[in-house]
C-alpha cells in the first residue's frame, strides 16, 4: 500500500517537473526580450527540476538519497534568484534593447551607470553625501 | 512503474527541453541571451541527471547533478560580473 502510494506520488511529481521544465525550454526560445525569457526561464526551471529531484527523494525512502535531493533543491531555490537577478541587472546595465511592444521602463535614467548603483536612492549614495563608509565611519572629512 | 514512466516518457521529454536552448545559445543576440540559455541547460541536466539515477537506483548521480548546479551558478555569477564591469 505505501509503495503504490509512493510510486504514484513519485510519477507526478516526476510529470510535473518534466512539464514545467518543457515550459522553461519553449519559453526562452520563443520569448521576445531578454527579461522576458529570464521571466519564463527561472522560475519554470527552478520549480520543475526541484519535482523532479523530489520525485527521486519520495522514490527512494532512503535517507542518503532524502538528503542529497532536499539539499540539491534548497541549493537550487538559494541559487537561482541571485543568479538571474545579476545577469539582469548586467543585462539592463550594458543597455540590451527592451521588446518594443513594453510600457513603460520606470529604471530609465535611475541607473548611475560609472559608479553601478541606484541614483539617489540608494544607502551607497547616501553616505558618499554624508562622507561616511558603510559602518558610520567618517571618510574623506577633510574634503 | 515510475521507472518505467521515467525511462519512456520523462527522459525523451527532456532530452528535446535540454536541447531547445541551444537555438537561443546559437542566435541569441547579446551574451546575457546566451548565459540565461546556459543557465536553463544547466538545470535541465540536473533534472536529466537526477532522473537517471532514479532509473538505475545509482544515488552517485545526484552528487554529480550537485556539482553541475554549483557549476552553473558560479559561471552565471562570473558572467553577469564580466559583463557589467566591461564598459
Amino acid at each position: 500500500m505505501i509503495s503504490v502510494i509512493q510510486e504514484i506520488v513519485s510519477a507526478g511529481l516526476l510529470i510535473a517537473g518534466t512539464f514545467l521544465l518543457l515550459v522553461a525550454a519553449i519559453g526562452i526560445v520563443r520569448m521576445p526580450d531578454i527579461f522576458l525569457r529570464m521571466s519564463a526561464a527561472s522560475k519554470a526551471s527552478s520549480l520543475g527540476a526541484g519535482c523532479v529531484l523530489l520525485a527521486v527523494a519520495v522514490s527512494a525512502a532512503d535517507i542518503a538519497i532524502t538528503v542529497r535531493a532536499v539539499a540539491g533543491v534548497l541549493f537550487l531555490f538559494l541559487t537561482a534568484p541571485v543568479a538571474s537577478h545579476m545577469i539582469g541587472r548586467a543585462a539592463y546595465m550594458i543597455g540590451v534593447p527592451l521588446w518594443k511592444g513594453m510600457v513603460i521602463d520606470e529604471l530609465k535614467g535611475h541607473y548611475d551607470t560609472r559608479r553601478h548603483t541606484l541614483s539617489g536612492i540608494d544607502g551607497a549614495s547616501r553616505r558618499a553625501q554624508r562622507g561616511t563608509g558603510p559602518l558610520g565611519e567618517v571618510r574623506d572629512a577633510g574634503r | 512503474m515510475v521507472q518505467t514512466i521515467a525511462l519512456w516518457v520523462v527522459l525523451p521529454l527532456l532530452s528535446i527541453a535540454v536541447a531547445l536552448p541551444v537555438i537561443r545559445l546559437v542566435r541569441g543576440p547579446s551574451l546575457p541571451d546566451r548565459v540565461v540559455a546556459l543557465d536553463v541547460m544547466g538545470t535541465i541536466a540536473i533534472a536529466i541527471f537526477a532522473t537517471y539515477a532514479l532509473i538505475n537506483r545509482k544515488p552517485a548521480f545526484l552528487d554529480a547533478a550537485l556539482v553541475v548546479g554549483l557549476i552553473g551558478f558560479i559561471g552565471t555569477i562570473a558572467f553577469a560580473y564580466y559583463t557589467e564591469r566591461r564598459i
